[in-house]
């Protein structure tokens, strides 16, 4: 028990690691600031593009969602780090990150719209359209603030993804949370920074996690 | 035609492929072997929790509850390293590919406990009752009424969540479980060249390509029909 208390919840050793957890969660939180947007318009972009009239142009985004689908982020941001050095280019950390992120969470954030489109009842394109909207204002106007309405919860959930899915960012070492955690770890030899940035994960998704469950069975009912 | 033989000599290096082809293949075969372990076990163990927290019994379903939020909000990654840096510490020692298995399993569990709880709550209420006043027990309106109901409703949710965490077998590269990403990232450092990331990449859309169409075709099979 106190072996337990020692190695993981080390209050001394908590304190005196807060002060780099905290510029690690700075980090975090401007990495979902850029990859969030990046990630709701790549998705948006992509849900268009897979409902184009134009038939190669439906079949290439279809491909590309399943594509990104298949192939696990870690192993995408690894490929684009240091992968594309062999070809001449040498991104930074972050453009890895950039790059990984905006492939693999528009091709989910866009299923997630292409659903939501999908939900919507063509009665309402057709009226619409019979106000004199164009095709763009149509999706715009009446189509896209339903289609939203109707998947919020999925949008919300994948958002909690997008967000705990930065910690594979640490993996090429860019310095955000858990990467801080875990060199206060090899540092101290101690878990219990790893427990902090736990608890650090949790107060910030916690209430997200609640907030869609209630969603979700909302909607259900 | 300089730029087309050097990316070929990078990316597409016929030795390596040759050389490396065996090492891959042993990466699929443990992603294969933890990616089946997790969805077995996750599944069962979300599907238990949720019967359990059927029986409405108020301690017992906090722990439920508490257990699924916090394995719903943390990211794997820190699980994983929690797990594997953390455990020796207390004098269990584990093999990576067990943590990994642990981890995502919990994980995957988690998940699939609020789903199937969702599905549970979805049927209704006269469902329970006409069974009960058939002269059915409680356990077996549960067994033979409700839940065969739940479940169908739950399968495109189930499918979706499980292909995400089989994906998250990637994350063993990071403790050294010798799956598809870390033969590929083994083989790189060795050879200098980036052709087993290439090969690794291949190797995962080959194996989940498949995965995710079924997953699609499952989506619009078992559209999610109100009760």
């Amino acid at each position: 028990m106190e072996a337990l208390r020692q190695q993981f919840f080390n209050f001394a050793i908590m304190e005196r690691a807060l002060p780099l957890l905290l510029m690690g969660l700075r980090q975090t939180a401007l990495l979902c600031l850029l990859l969030i947007p990046l990630g709701l318009f790549g998705g948006l972009l992509s849900a268009l593009l897979s409902r184009s009239r134009v038939r190669p142009m439906r079949w290439l985004a279809m491909v590309a969602i399943d594509f990104f689908r298949a192939v696990p982020p870690l192993v995408l941001l690894i490929f684009i780090y240091s992968g594309l050095p062999f070809a001449g280019l040498r991104p930074s950390p972050l453009t890895a990150v950039a790059v990984a992120f905006f492939l693999n969470t528009s091709s989910y954030y866009g299923e997630i719209y292409r659903a939501g489109i999908e939900s919507i009842p063509g009665g309402q394109w057709d009226a619409a359209r019979s106000t004199g909207l164009s095709a763009g204002q149509a999706m715009i106007y009446v189509v896209l603030p339903q289609a939203v309405r109707n998947v919020l919860p999925d949008l919300i959930s994948n958002t909690v993804e997008v967000v705990k899915l930065t910690s594979i960012a640490s993996v090429v070492a860019l310095p955000e949370l858990l990467y801080s955690a875990d060199m206060a770890r090899s540092l101290t030899f101690n878990s219990s920074p790893l427990v902090l940035a736990a608890a650090i994960y949790l107060l910030m998704l916690w209430p997200v996690v609640r907030l869609v469950s209630r969603l979700e069975r909302r909607i259900a009912t | 035609m300089e730029f087309h033989s050097a990316f070929l000599e990078a990316f597409f290096k016929w030795e390596l492929i040759q050389r490396y082809f065996p090492a891959i293949m042993k990466g699929v075969g443990v992603t294969i072997e933890i990616a089946a372990a997790v969805v077995f076990t996750g599944i069962c163990a979300g599907l238990a929790l949720a019967v359990i927290r059927a029986f409405r019994a108020r301690s017992i379903n906090v722990v439920i509850v508490l257990f699924a939020d916090a394995f719903r909000a943390l990211p794997p990654l820190v699980l994983v390293l929690l797990v594997y840096f953390g455990l020796p510490n207390l004098g269990i020692n584990l093999p990576s590919f067990a943590v990994l298995w642990i981890v995502l399993s919990l994980v995957l569990a988690a998940f699939c406990e609020e789903i199937f709880w969702a599905g549970i709550l979805s049927i209704a209420k006269g469902q329970w009752e006409a069974a009960r006043s058939t002269g059915l027990t409680f356990v077996a309106t549960l067994a033979y009424v409700v839940l065969p109901q739940a479940v169908r409703l739950t399968v495109p949710p189930i499918t979706n969540r499980t292909i995400a965490i089989t994906k998250n077998t990637a994350l063993g590269t990071v403790i050294g479980v010798g799956e598809i990403l870390n033969q590929a990232t083994t083989a790189q450092s060795f050879s200098g060249n980036a052709t087993p990331l290439m090969m690794g990449a291949i190797a995962y859309v080959i194996l989940f390509i498949p995965v995710v169409v079924l997953g699609r075709f499952i989506e619009t099979r078992f559209r999610w029909r109100r009760a």
